[in-house]
Parts: C-alpha cells; sequence; structure tokens
C-alpha cells in the first residue's frame, strides 16, 4: 500500500501511522455532553468508503485526512488536514 | 576536577570501508529552525530540497521545520534550537550507493537529485537524507548512532558478498 503524501509524493505505508477517524477533526461544542460522548465513542465501521485521519510518522509529519474504501482498498484522496479543518 | 571528554557520535566506529561503499561520521553544527507564522523565508528551501546558505547548507527537514548545517543562524521569527550534539550524521560514497539503501529504506532513492532531501526510514529509524553530488548524507537522531552503523554496515558486507556471486538467473 502506498499514500500519496501532499508534501512527500507517493511513500510507502509503513511510514504512516493511523490515528483514527476523521470525525477527530468535527469538535463539539463545549458543554454539549451528547455531542463529546459521540466524538469520543460512536463511530461507523462501514464495508466501503470511509474517511481516516493519518500522521506522516516517518516523513514530513504531516497529519492527513485519507478518504478510503474499506472493501476495495482503494484511495480516492489524500489531504492535509491542515486544509480540511481550516 | 572532573575532565569531561568530547565525543562525536560515532566515535571509534566510522570510517569503514566494504567493498565499494565508505560510510563516514560528519559532524556539522545543526539548528533546527521552526518558522513562527508570517516569517520571511527569503532563500528557505522548498519541500524536499536543500539550498546553500551563508556558507552553508539549509535544508528542508519536515512540516514547518529546516535544519541549518555549519552556518551562522539568521534573524527571522523562529524558533531556532542547536541540535548540533543531537542527530548522527553519516555519508555513504562509493559505487551502489543506492543499491544499498534499497535494502535499508523505503525510498527510491535513484530519483534523488543532488541536493534532494527527503525524510524517511533508515531500517526502523526516523531519517534525514541528503542526495549529495559524491553520495548520500543521512543522520538519525544521535542515540541510534551504534544501530545505524551496525544496519549499515551489515548491507555493505551483504552487498559486496552478492558481488562476488555469479548471476546464473538469466534475467
Ligand atoms: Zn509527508
Amino acid at each position: 500500500m502506498r499514500i500519496n503524501c501532499p508534501l512527500c509524493g507517493e511513500r510507502d505505508r509503513r511510514e504512516f501511522y493511523y490515528m483514527g477517524a476523521a470525525d477527530y477533526l468535527d469538535r463539539p461544542a463545549e458543554g454539549d455532553l451528547d455531542g463529546i460522548h459521540k466524538y469520543l465513542h460512536i463511530r461507523e465501521n462501514p464495508a466501503g468508503v470511509t474517511r481516516d485521519l493519518w500522521h506522516h510518522e516517518a516523513g514530513c509529519s504531516s497529519w492527513l485526512v485519507i478518504e478510503r474504501n474499506t472493501s476495495t482498498h482503494e484511495i480516492h484522496s489524500v489531504t492535509l488536514a491542515s486544509e480540511v479543518a481550516k | 576536577m572532573i575532565e569531561l571528554v568530547a565525543k562525536s557520535p560515532a566515535e571509534g566506529l566510522l570510517p569503514k570501508t566494504i567493498g565499494t561503499l565508505t560510510l563516514s561520521e560528519v559532524t556539522p553544527t545543526i539548528h533546527s529552525i521552526a518558522p513562527l507564522k508570517g516569517a520571511r523565508l527569503k532563500d528557505f528551501p522548498d519541500v524536499g530540497k536543500s539550498a546553500p546558505y551563508k556558507g552553508g547548507t539549509l535544508i528542508w527537514s519536515a512540516r514547518g521545520q529546516y535544519m541549518l548545517l555549519d552556518a551562522p543562524t539568521p534573524k527571522i521569527k523562529a524558533a531556532i534550537t542547536d541540535q548540533s550534539d543531537a542527530w548522527t550524521s553519516v555519508t555513504l560514497t562509493g559505487d551502489r550507493a543506492q543499491a544499498l539503501l534499497a535494502r535499508l529504506c523505503p525510498l527510491d532513492t535513484a530519483k534523488m537529485a543532488p541536493g534532494d532531501v527527503a525524510r524517511s526510514l533508515i531500517g526502523h529509524m526516523s531519517a534525514i537524507i541528503i542526495r549529495q553530488d559524491a553520495g548520500f548524507q543521512i543522520m538519525v537522531f544521535r542515540a541510534f548512532a551504534r544501530t545505524l552503523v551496525h544496519e549499515m554496515t551489515d548491507a555493505m558486507t551483504a552487498l559486496a558478498a552478492r558481488q562476488n556471486i555469479p548471476d546464473t538467473s538469466g534475467l
């Protein structure tokens, strides 16, 4: 598996570390207990397209949002998390 | 009075020549430069590049981070730390340096031009890899000096051994 880092280019999977669902970018409002519960614990587990956070740990150290397909292993897009979370 | 002795990270381990390759230690002064928001980065290299800088070399080393080798630090809005003692730096020179790195690094280093810089792995160690005219400079954290020398000289030995085996694969 290869991931095309927007900064470094196409790199081997072993340079990256999985950091959880991209839901982590959408912080709930302070005091929204239900929202915080969902933010921390409730995850979709789709057979299909999903969005994750990955860290280019052994590369440029960017956090990335990766849209990929859990059934086909296709990677649809790789975006800097800083662009997504602007 | 205790007399402290300064030692380079790979002191006593290098240089080593095995087959066509030579691994040597270099000890540049190293400053990490992390520009703050709004800093004017005149003459700073692009991602994956290096540039001559005030008699030394400025390399891109990660997202928002540069390493200045062998040069006085610039006066810009940046977090600057002296990391001269924090890294082990080696140079790999000689024929088949790329074949050697193919055994240790997930990058295709043949695609790197002189001055190109990559952040990647040597074995399991996070490394800065700089393509030079005569080979490669490789930097890992200081504590990995012995592991780096071990991994690289092991691979050099294996590569040299292979060169003496006739190729009967017919490929
Ligand atoms: Zn990267």
